[in-house]
């Protein structure tokens, strides 16, 4: 986290061992692993395929910043699957054809705008429940989850919200989709390594004690990085709604896997203090090009969830490996 | 024939020596003092005797066979038990449970603990070590020094006919001390041999009969004790002779008040307690554990609340809000725990060295910040405190000695500018050289109008370095003594004295 603040030069470890740093490391990873299935997978090195990827990588990248700047606290947001599906059925209400907005010109903004800020809602109140109330971050976000997922098919009778404008499904779809993620980790990785704010979390993260003891405002730091991760799914939600095309109250409720997966593949730490945005665009293109091939080889749905699992376990271990490699020096 | 013998033994870690072929031998019933600066290389001979490093070169002997552990669980096998400074015990178990967790009595030989049996050799074990505690009492609940007892009672359950002590005494009281020494003479009479490591060179000198000095990873001195002084020691520790470990008093200081307390009292904690700290001055607080002084410096800070009283900083009363506002008023805390409490262990030193200080490098008026403005910032800090210069900026700081963690301690408060300094404990566990260094620093910070409360236990450092002492005890001040007047015996009588009525609260947290 101090590279480029600090103007130090070189990376922790020298020679070979800079291979074993977290980007280039599942960089190496993403590679090897292309050039290992590639081949033998049917149209995968398409642009086409290439295209889809990108897509569908995209909005779980929006997730995991966000993800990544809780983790660095040493928390963990479960219940972003639940803004999804909530920010999914608001937003498509508004901006439907037979909503209170429907088809006028202020229906798209307004209905970013309530996606947004449901996101941002669900992430005070984890805040509040996590710094404020101190409770762990995984029972406080578990049960946000699973109040909000609920609430979600309620408020909907569990029947999906459409059709949406077509200028809103547009975000979903190439150039605005690569804009929206930029924007939105362009945000997250300055957050972290530009500002007093980022500074904080890593503090907190670290040692929330001596973080106290220096001066850091321990619990604004953590209650804003849910504020930031609960937006961020806000964000998120749009691009997976529009990409369906339909205001849903059970989007993303697979999706929680997924997202820890790809944070903590990209060696952001559990324990907190640890992780980097672009080491998380990186996790989470392993990820997805993972899912990418299974989807191409045709498999099963339930085979697929078991490679999956079994190439995580095999990514967690070569990680767990290379930092005692790193330690061990 | 020798208990232990260890010959030429010699260890690298990634290419760097830290033990170049050490030997020394070691009788049944006899005590090894074993000093060095950290770094000199005692732990990891400590580990490698305990199982837990294997050495690249060189041979052990125990009990006159070649010993070669492979893992820690074979050095206690064969009856060798390493307390670490850190202790292995768990706190939310009790002591009966802590002492046989590698091996409970069982019943019937099934997997089911036979408490009462557990009960009974627990309650002898504990009265081997000296300790008058009932065994299913959590550890929690225990003061630092009963811990370390049960940590003896836990060596001499397995076994154990050597016992490796590290840093034993850095957070006991002196009773407490007094009643650890007192039990190792016991155990020795037994037939027990000790490895004693401390920083405490009066103590090593004490309990020794024999002394082994590391430097650099090398035997630097050894032999009978009766062949060292303290002198001798630092001096073969540091390989110079430190006669001005100290730094002359600059004059009287008789500036203006910095910080002044007013009658604070918290139940059970403080009583009444009220002091000024002028600008130039090092003003020392004495008091054993326990006394209070640790509280005075929290609560001074804003960490912990207070029920009555007032603290005034340049004159302006301090109400709550925690240390914030305390240190956006010039005020600066080194904690004495600095791994819990000072440090970011696994960020990296320039990280630590800015936490407090971040709005200076931040753009005008915004929370965005300038890389630009860091590393020179942290560049001359790094000097000022002397932190080694083999250290890179981005390394994390937990791989750093005692000595070079606290000055990194030391330099982030000093990188924020303030004009009062809080210093518990300061000089912990760090070594000699480090803490001469240390010393030096608090000087010129005092030369330079900061004023300084400089809160210790250890009573050479104080009498060495303040310009006034005030001694706590039972959380109240009980005497005050002026440069130039400090008398060891009195300063310490005054620390010992018990209450006239004791403000509540036993010794127990």
């Amino acid at each position: 986290m101090t590279g480029d603040a600090t103007g130090a030069a070189g990376p922790p470890g020298a020679g070979w061992k800079r291979l074993l740093r977290p980007d280039l490391f599942v960089l190496g990873l993403c590679a090897a692993y292309a050039a290992l299935v590639g081949p033998f997978t049917p149209g995968f090195f398409t642009v086409r395929n290439a295209e889809n990827l990108l897509v569908h990588a995209l909005p779980l990248f929006v997730l995991a910043s966000g993800q990544t700047v809780v983790m660095i606290t040493g928390g963990i947001d479960l219940s972003m699957t639940s803004v999804l599906a909530l920010s999914s059925i608001a937003g498509a209400w508004v901006m439907t054809p037979s909503g209170p907005l429907g088809g006028g010109p202020a229906a798209v903004p307004a209905a970013l705008a309530l996606m947004l800020l449901a996101g941002a809602s669900v992430g005070i109140l984890n805040g509040l429940a996590v710094a404020r109330l101190r409770m762990p971050p995984f029972i406080a976000t578990l049960t946000a989850m699973t109040f909000f997922s609920g609430l979600a098919v309620w408020l909907t009778q569990s029947r999906g919200i459409g059709p949406l404008p077509a200028g809103f499904n547009a975000l979903g779809r190439l150039p605005g989709a690569v804009g929206i993620a930029a924007a939105a980790g362009a945000g997250a990785h300055l957050l972290l390594s530009r500002t007093i704010l980022g500074r904080w979390l890593y503090a907190a993260g670290h040692n929330p004690r001596a973080a106290l003891v220096s001066g850091v405002p321990v619990a604004l730091a953590v209650a804003l990085a849910y504020l930031f991760s609960g937006t961020l799914a806000g964000l998120a939600s749009v691009l997976y709604t529009a990409q369906g095309g339909t205001g849903s109250p059970v989007l993303g409720q697979r999706l929680l896997l997924d997202v820890v997966a790809a944070t903590v593949l990209g060696g952001t730490s559990l324990f907190g203090g640890r992780g980097r945005i672009p080491w998380t665009f990186l996790g989470v293109l392993f990820f997805k090009l993972i899912d990418n091939t299974l989807n191409l080889l045709d498999l099963s749905h339930f085979t697929i969830m078991m490679v999956k699992g079994g190439l995580i376990l095999t990514a967690a271990l070569l990680d767990t490996l290379r930092n005692r490699i790193l330690e061990s020096s | 024939m020798s208990l232990l013998r260890v010959e030429a033994v010699s260890k690298s870690f990634g290419g760097v020596p830290v033990l170049r072929g050490i030997s020394f031998s070691l009788d049944a019933g006899r005590t090894l003092g074993l000093v060095g600066e950290n770094g000199a290389g005692k732990s990891t001979l400590m580990n490698i005797l305990a199982g837990a490093v294997r050495p690249d070169a060189g041979q052990l002997e125990w009990r006159g066979r070649p010993y070669a552990p492979r893992r820690p669980a074979d050095a206690m096998r064969a009856g060798i038990a390493y307390i670490h400074q850190e202790l292995n015990l768990f706190p939310n178990l009790t002591i009966a449970e802590n002492l046989f967790l590698t091996a409970f009595p069982r019943r019937w030989g099934l997997p089911l603990i036979d408490r009462r049996g557990l009960h009974r050799r627990a309650a002898a074990l504990l009265e081997e070590a000296g300790l008058d505690l009932p065994p299913d009492l959590p550890v929690e609940r225990l003061s630092a020094g009963e811990r370390q007892l049960v940590e003896i009672a836990r060596a001499l359950g397995a076994g154990a006919a050597l016992i490796i002590l590290d840093e034993p005494t850095t957070s006991l009281g002196t009773r407490e001390v007094e009643r650890l020494f007192d039990r190792l003479a016991r155990i020795r009479s037994q037939g027990v041999a000790l490895i004693y490591i401390s920083h405490a060179l009066e103590d090593v000198l004490r309990l020794g009969d024999d002394l082994l000095v590391l430097r650099d990873g090398e035997v630097a001195g050894g032999g009978p004790r009766s062949a060292f002084t303290v002198e001798r020691l630092v001096s073969l520790m540091v390989g110079r002779s430190l006669d001005r470990r100290f730094p002359p008093r600059a004059g009287r200081p008789g500036g203006e008040t910095l910080l002044e307390a007013r009658g604070l009292t918290r139940r059970g904690v403080l009583r009444d307690v009220g002091f000024r700290l002028r600008r130039g001055e090092i003003l020392g607080v004495f008091g054993l554990m326990g006394a209070g002084r640790s509280e005075l410096a929290r609560i001074l800070f804003g960490l912990d609340p207070c029920e009555r009283g007032e603290i005034l900083l340049e004159g302006r009363p301090l109400g709550g809000g925690g240390p914030r506002p305390r240190i956006r008023g010039g005020l600066a805390f080194v904690p004495e725990d600095r791994r819990r409490e000072g440090l970011c262990l696994d960020a990296s030193i320039a990280d630590n060295l800015a936490l407090v200080s971040l709005r200076r490098y931040a753009r005008r008026g915004t929370g965005w910040l300038d890389p630009a403005r860091w590393a020179p910032a942290v560049r001359a800090i790094r000097d000022a405190v002397r932190l080694t210069p083999a250290a890179r900026d981005d390394q994390p700081v937990r791989t750093l000695s005692g000595g070079n963690q606290q000055k990194v301690v030391l330099g982030k408060w000093l990188l924020a500018g303030p004009r009062v300094f809080i210093l518990d404990e300061p000089t912990r566990g760090i070594d000699v050289g480090a803490k001469a260094e240390i010393y030096r620093l608090i000087r010129s910070l005092a030369d330079g109008g900061a004023g300084i409360l400089f809160i210790s236990s250890e009573l050479e450092e104080l009498i060495g370095l303040c310009d006034r002492i005030l001694v706590m005890s039972h959380g109240e001040i009980r005497a005050e003594a002026e440069a130039g007047g400090f008398d060891r015996e009195a300063l310490l009588r005054a620390a010992l004295r018990d209450p006239a009525a004791p403000p509540g609260g036993g010794d127990r947290p």
